[in-house]
């Protein structure tokens, strides 16, 4: 059974109780945001960002929880370096979001993981550790923080990333957060337990910290699940800890140190007043809530007639899915019409595949959804074949170049003129009399091998199909003059 | 209601204070006066009152998403008891063995 805990910073423009500018931790210089409030000097005053508090309101709505009518920050008190008030303002008995469910996808059709609830907190500084010291900055601290709890509703590693997966690209819609893990705006923590096939009782959980990426995540919820079930095999107890998870060495460790860790001694936060949420200012939130991933692939699929798989790749980057309709628009608007499945192909195969190479996101990518549409068209009027077209695509992303202008400047319009094609398949035939003699015996593989030699004299810019149809007319018709001149 | 010394011991744990033995015992009984006067509190009857976080009847305070200008780096640094690349500069701290 698995739970997960998740943190994610909300990318708004100011911190949570102060002005000061949310900033990207992993480039900003140090200690360069920082005022009074987030510095946790005594004497000042913490005063909540509306925007904050409304996505994540927005978060639960998405998450179909209900939303608390009275809300509450509390000090939750420890000492640690990375958080200079020596407490952290959370939310404790009183969080804005509670009892909702996010649908994932597994193997074995759709299944809901349960939301427990939704709060938000604030995020604390960066420590640095070099040179036996440890360095301190507080770019962070007072960043807003979302924090999300699911039910020990996951069974598998596989239900575990469908679920991450699935949250991320939720956040991403709505806007509020990037999904970055490696920038560590969106963090993991799992609660693993295990327990004996039929028995209903919950084993002993471990928590496992320190999860910044998927591929940490994964690994150490597997090799957890395995770590427990073999001790439980053994007739061993598992013991309730905390583990942290070893990048280099791949296991999950117990984290000392932090045994008084617990007793936070919540209180609640004076220096804020209580939150009342109006059911009016609900439903103002509702209204700013996008389409949702789930609507949206549904709705690919049914208006586009894409597969599931296509519809589930196209829409877990907004961006790209937004990218993909812009280019159905204006593939409607001019003869030939490019069919939405033929732009899914294109998109989730060659375009896919060059962002992959060059690690480059949809926002980055220099061929406009306008030309793609064209080159897809190119392809369409048989102005270029598809191998072209994929060069072409190539090309044009590298360079962002328009795609037509490639085809000029490269000299690869495709020889359409029969004719012309026609004379370069007969030279290519009379400068290989052995390979006709072959092809004449009955060695219909020649064929191929004299499509490539025109493919290679016209530097690909032959319709394939067509040069195939061009060999074999004129080898054919070597065997009828020969069977004429020489009757056996 | 007495507080055991061990209370009193985590309790200062908490508070990261190292305490004498002498001043164990005073806070003990300091403690535990503090803790008997506020037990008079217990003798009211709060069935009827939901839990009140604030006797003051202001609610929802808040600031529009809105930048301002954070301090300067040298003035948040002036305190610190030590210093390095525009840090703060602490004891060393493993937080993995």
């Amino acid at each position: 059974m698995i739970g997960l805990e998740i943190h994610a910073e909300l990318q708004t423009r100011s911190k949570m109780f102060c002005p000061c500018p949310v900033v990207d931790s992993t480039t900003a210089e140090p200690n360069r945001y920082v005022c009074p409030v987030c510095a946790g000097m005594p004497g000042t005053l913490p005063v909540p960002n509306r925007r904050a508090i409304e996505w994540t309101i927005l978060t639960g709505l998405a998450l179909n929880c209900e939303i608390a009518e009275y809300s509450l920050f509390y000090r939750k008190n420890y000492f640690y370096p990375d958080l200079p008030s020596e407490y952290q303002r959370s939310m404790y008995d009183y969080p804005l979001c509670l009892n909702g469910y996010l649908e994932i996808e597994t193997p074995e059709g759709s299944k809901r993981v349960r939301i427990r609830r939704v709060h938000i907190e604030e995020d604390t500084g960066k420590l640095i550790h070099i040179g036996g010291v440890t360095l301190v900055d507080f770019n962070r601290a007072g960043v807003p923080l979302m924090e999300i709890v699911t039910e020990p509703d996951m069974h598998s590693v596989e239900e575990v990333k469908a679920f991450a997966t699935a949250l991320r690209t939720l956040l991403r819609y709505l806007g509020v957060n990037s999904g970055d893990m490696e920038k560590g705006v969106i963090r993991f923590e799992a609660n693993v337990s295990v327990r004996p096939k039929g028995e209903t009782r919950l084993g002993t959980r471990t928590e496992i910290k320190n999860l910044n990426s998927f591929r940490a995540l994964v690994r150490a919820v597997d090799y957890e699940i395995r770590r427990q079930i073999e001790i439980v095999r053994s007739g061993g107890r598992v013991e309730q800890e905390t583990m942290g998870w070893d990048e280099a060495r791949e296991v999950t460790v117990p984290q000392r140190g932090k045994e008084h860790a617990h007793d936070y001694r919540y209180f609640p936060e004076p220096d804020i007043p209580p939150l009342v949420i109006s059911r009016e200012w609900v439903e103002e939130i509702r209204a700013m809530l996008p389409e949702l991933p789930r609507a949206r692939m549904a709705r690919f699929e049914q208006v586009y007639g894409l597969t599931r798989y296509e519809a589930a790749l196209l829409t877990e980057d907004h961006r790209v899915a937004d990218y993909f309709e812009r280019a159905v628009t204006l593939a409607r608007q001019e003869e030939p019409v490019v069919e939405p499945r033929t732009l899914a192909a294109w998109i989730t195969g060659e375009l896919f595949r060059l962002m992959n190479e060059a690690n480059r996101e949809i926002q980055d990518v220099r061929v406009s959804p306008e030309s793609l549409v064209g080159l897809i068209r190119m392809v369409q009027r048989g102005e270029i074949n598809m191998n072209t077209g994929k060069l072409v695509l190539r090309e044009a992303f590298e360079t962002g170049e328009v795609p037509h202008r490639i085809v000029e400047a490269k000299g690869f319009t495709q020889i359409r003129d029969v004719e012309a094609l026609r004379e370069i398949v007969l030279q290519v035939i009379k400068a290989n009399p052995k390979e006709v003699e072959s092809y004449l015996r009955g060695k219909e593989g020649v064929l191929k091998w004299f499509v490539g030699q025109v493919m290679r004299a016209t530097r690909g810019q032959a319709d394939p199909q067509r040069v195939n149809e061009l060999v074999r007319e004129a080898l054919e018709a070597r065997r009828a003059a020969r069977s004429s001149e020489d009757p056996r | 209601m007495a507080l055991s010394r061990g209370e009193v011991e985590h309790i200062a744990e908490l508070a990261k204070l190292a305490l004498t033995e002498e001043e164990k015992a005073l806070y003990a009984e300091q403690l535990s006066a503090i803790l008997d006067y506020f037990r008079k509190l217990q003798e009211v009857d709060t069935s009827g009152i939901a839990p009140t976080a604030t006797v003051l009847p202001i609610r929802n305070v808040f600031r529009p998403d809105e930048p301002g200008e954070p301090m300067p780096r040298e003035r948040l640094l002036q305190n610190a008891p030590a210093q390095a690349d525009g840090c703060f500069q602490v004891q060393p701290i493993l937080e993995f063995e």
